[in-house]
């Protein structure tokens, strides 16, 4: 297949000149294993303010050991996706400063990705004792002299004659499976160290062995709270390969779909932010009303979390008869109850003085950490895909794309509120003119996309989701990467965490809205 | 109304006549420990009870409703669940404090419980300096959630344990100088005297702005020894798991919980018995006709009346508030309650001097 190359020693060079032109959001660093013309990795980037896209591709063709430069100093999420790609490619990135492994363990052997990679059990058996924990950070580093880079420096990741305590990876307030190990000093944290892959269960790697039906199911079941809108980058991205057509009302119903997901997914936001404060009595509001939501989703889907409902060329099944009705009466009525929402938790005075100037990410470094969402949208930036790069729906509707400039946890949970009320807004619109049509396209039997590169994404619930697929033809692909939502905030939170206190550590992790599934993938 | 000094010298009476001296006090001892922890016990079944009922009203729920009539078993039968649990003993952890520390905080809650006067001479100990007691006693529950926190070996339980130390002394001096302010405008430390006083009109009724700010730092304060919301710090579920109590099962936990629940009637129980009459009824001065029937109602209902009415206040701030942050909550303590409280206590020595009170 046709890619077009950087030389690697060209590529910092190139990279950096990139960056002074403007293009400053790392989109995606998708590690890539080409087999006979080597492994390498394609880097999308975004100009954050004319929106102009350019994928850049660099390979190695040692297999070895192969080597790329790091640009961890040029786009700072990059410190986190390179530790992705050596975790599953085994590309060692020069010149950055902590290359371990992300998701699986310190003791694995091979790396899965890889197309030689060998899954055999007795390499990588159910291992009974516990992962042995990694020390030092390890730095690989171009000597002089040498023509590989080698570990030059070892840095401890924490000293242990602080007070070291680990939040997770079992803990009420981390929202799932995420690990921080912390040193502390009293109360104030003193350095971060972020451990997830608790949930990791190769999806990537699964998809590359499954037909294009069979991987829909896998978007629901990396961010729950977003399953239609990941769902909906899939179908997308496989519909523009194709060339299939959809019918208007298939449209209607996704953007529908799409934005009551998106208000579930806030008011958890709301709620799990409220509990995690202490305000319990804010967290059972914002529940109570995100029933109706699923009650909706249910008559519907068929499914309150894992919904499984919209399919290549269209949804799993039409609409119900009730639903505009129901629908119509929820969002009348979620008006009214946000306002219980402000007056009970919002406005209260320690709620304010406990968010107000915590964790503030300004807003390059939030395009830098590609924080995209509620939380990029709280630091200032205008990240909205559905106004970037408008799909389905969402170029014809009217709707109002919340920017805050605080940058802060007060912010952020501002901007979710807000975002609420816009969604339902659309949702007004749309929910009267539903057209007739068929909801579902017919498909040939076996999917098979055409060879080529394609991508699509969507405005998840907590930011910019995007499906990657990379096609020989196949009824299967040869490579498939989502763009995890999750991903960037971590590395955003990393940043932002280190000297609040452990209080406000939950705070930040709570207003940030990460959902761990989707960080492991 | 009914005056049970009378009761209780008949009864002294009736045991002295029929046992020697010494074996007579003994009695009575045993009599009253058992009255006492009946009647904790009572309390403490009431207010779970109305705690989760409380709580459901406050979340538009129904709280418990399947065990019993309305759910009123639940808390028996939670409590035979936590009967029947395993204790788990940690290898590192130290065994004499870690076993002691959930007896320490339950001691000194039922101690302090004895000491409420719940009606005329229906009160264990009264001596000159009852109220000084009462405050002296209560404070030796921190040394037990210390030592829990810290016996325990569990890092969350020390941040907790080391949270609650400085938040539960720093409001211990608050408290202490709301309680001051009272003892300043009624003269006198000894609760049976205090109450006494206020058949004429409650003190924050007599003492006017003075006692009420002062009954609002009580009540701030107050929470904050309880370590309820927004006050929680030392457990802050979803920071420290469960804080200092995180290691213990079974009825360790349920000790440490039921002390918790039991302190928060204590406080209301002192702010019950300084502020608005104990159980002295609600009177207006000159109506006399009404007086007369306030009085017919018994000095134990309008007690209980009026301490659950402050317990409802609690839960009723419990359930709203979002928790402070440690900082926070030593600024506020240090930085406003200490400073307003001693000035108030300043304002109240000067309306009682110029004889400004009613």
């Amino acid at each position: 297949m046709e890619v077009n190359f950087i030389d690697i020693k060209d590529f910092r060079e190139t990279m950096l000149a990139h960056r002074r032109k403007g293009m400053d959001f790392l989109r995606e660093l998708i590690g890539m294993d080409w087999q006979d013309d080597g492994l390498g990795a394609i880097y999308m980037l975004e100009n954050s303010s004319t929106h102009e896209n350019i994928e850049v591709a660099v390979r190695t063709l040692d297999r070895e050991r192969p080597q790329l430069p790091s640009v961890s100093d040029i786009w700072m999420v990059a410190e986190l996706y390179e530790r992705e790609v050596y975790d599953f490619y085994g590309i060692e990135f020069t010149g950055h400063h902590d290359l371990r492994r992300l998701y699986l363990r310190n003791d694995w052997v091979g790396f899965p990705l890889r197309k030689d990679y060998d899954a055999s059990e007795e390499l990588n058996p159910v291992r009974m004792e516990s992962e042995p924990v990694e020390e030092f950070q390890r730095e690989y580093d171009i000597q002089d002299d040498r023509e590989m880079a080698e570990i030059v420096e070892k840095l401890k990741i924490l000293h242990y004659d602080q007070y070291v305590v680990n939040i997770g990876p079992q803990h009420p307030a981390t929202h799932g499976v995420l690990h921080f190990h912390l040193s502390l000093e009293g109360e104030e944290v003193r350095k971060v160290d972020i451990r997830c892959g608790y949930i990791h269960r190769g999806i990537e790697k699964l998809c590359e062995s499954r037909t294009y039906p069979q991987i829909l199911p896998f978007t629901d079941r990396l961010d729950y709270l977003s399953a239609h809108q990941n769902r909906h980058a899939l179908c997308m991205c496989i519909e523009n390969a194709m060339e299939i057509g959809v019918s208007d009302r298939v449209q209607y119903i996704r953007t529908i779909m799409d934005e009551l997901q998106r208000i579930d997914s806030h008011l958890l936001m709301y709620s799990c932010m409220a509990m995690d404060m202490g305000a319990i009595t804010g967290f059972i509001y914002g529940f109570r009303e995100r029933e109706k939501i699923l009650d909706i989703m249910e008559e519907v889907t068929g499914g309150r979390l894992i919904q499984n409902y919209y399919v290549i060329g269209g949804v799993q099944a039409d609409i119900t008869p009730g639903f505009a009705k129901k629908v119509k009466e929820y969002c009348n009525d979620q008006k009214i109850r946000i306002k219980e929402y402000y007056d009970l938790f919002v406005n209260n005075v320690i709620f304010r003085n406990r968010s107000i100037g915590v964790g503030v990410l300004s807003r390059e470094d939030a395009i830098s950490f590609g924080a995209t969402g509620g939380t990029g949208r709280a630091s200032g930036w205008a990240c909205d895909v559905r106004k970037r790069h408008p799909y389905a729906m969402y170029g014809k509707v009217d709707f109002k794309e919340i920017v805050h400039t605080g940058g802060d946890c007060y912010t952020r949970l501002i901007v979710r509120l807000e975002e609420i009320l816009e969604s339902i807004g659309i949702i007004e619109q749309l929910i009267d003119n539903i057209p007739e049509g068929d909801y579902k396209t017919k498909t040939k039997p076996i999917i098979k996309l055409p060879e080529g590169r394609f991508s699509a994404s969507v405005e998840g619930s907590r930011g910019e989701f995007g499906v990657f697929i990379e096609s020989r033809g196949d009824k299967m692909p040869y490579r498939l990467k989502f763009r995890p939502t999750g991903l960037p905030l971590l590395a955003a939170a990393h940043k932002i965490m280190k000297g609040c206190k452990i209080a406000d550590l939950i705070t930040i992790g709570a207003s940030l809205d990460y959902v761990i599934p989707d960080i492991d993938r | 109304m009914i005056d049970f000094n009378s009761v209780t010298t008949a009864i002294d009476r009736f045991l002295n006549s029929v046992l020697p001296h010494q074996a007579a006090t003994l009695v009575e001892c045993l009599i009253i420990a058992v009255c006492a922890i009946v009647a904790y016990l009572t309390f403490a079944i009431v207010m779970i009870y109305m705690e989760r009922k409380v709580c459901a009203a406050f979340q538009c729920r129904v709280g418990p409703d399947r065990v019993g009539k309305w759910g009123l078993l639940q808390v028996f039968s939670d409590v035979f669940k936590m009967l029947t649990k395993e204790i788990i003993e940690l290898c590192s952890s130290d065994k004499i404090l870690y076993t002691l520390a959930p007896f320490l905080v339950i001691m000194s809650s039922i101690i302090t419980f004895s000491c409420l006067p719940f009606d005329n001479g229906l009160q264990v100990l009264d001596f000159n300096i009852g109220i000084f007691f009462i405050m002296a006693a209560s404070s030796f529950g921190i040394l037990g959630i210390l030592l829990g926190g810290w016996s325990s070996n569990n890092k969350f339980s020390m941040i907790g344990a080391m949270r609650s130390g400085g938040q539960m002394i720093s409001y211990e001096l608050s408290m202490g100088l709301s309680v001051l302010t009272l003892v300043v405008l009624s003269g006198t430390m000894q609760i049976s005297d205090l109450v006494e006083e206020q058949t004429k009109g409650w003190f924050i009724f007599r003492g006017h702005i003075p006692a009420f700010i002062a009954f609002i730092i009580y009540i701030i304060s107050g929470n904050a020894e309880t370590n309820r919301a927004p006050f929680d710090l030392p457990e802050a579920e979803s920071e420290l798991t469960a804080g200092f109590h995180t290691e213990y099962s079974g009825m360790g936990f349920g000790l440490f919980y039921v002390a918790e629940f039991m302190n928060m009637f204590i406080i209301a129980g002192i702010a019950t018995t300084i502020f608005l009459g104990g159980w002295a009824p609600f009177t207006i001065p000159g109506a006399d006709a009404f007086n007369s029937a306030m009085f017919m109602i018994p000095g134990f209902v309008w007690f209980l009346g009026k301490t659950f009415f402050v317990i409802w206040l609690l839960m009723w701030i419990r359930w709203t508030f979002p928790r402070l942050r440690i900082d926070q909550v030593l600024v506020l303590e240090w930085k406003y309650m200490v400073p307003i409280g001693l000035l108030n206590l300043l304002i109240m020595t000067i309306c009682v001097v110029m004889g400004w009170t009613f």
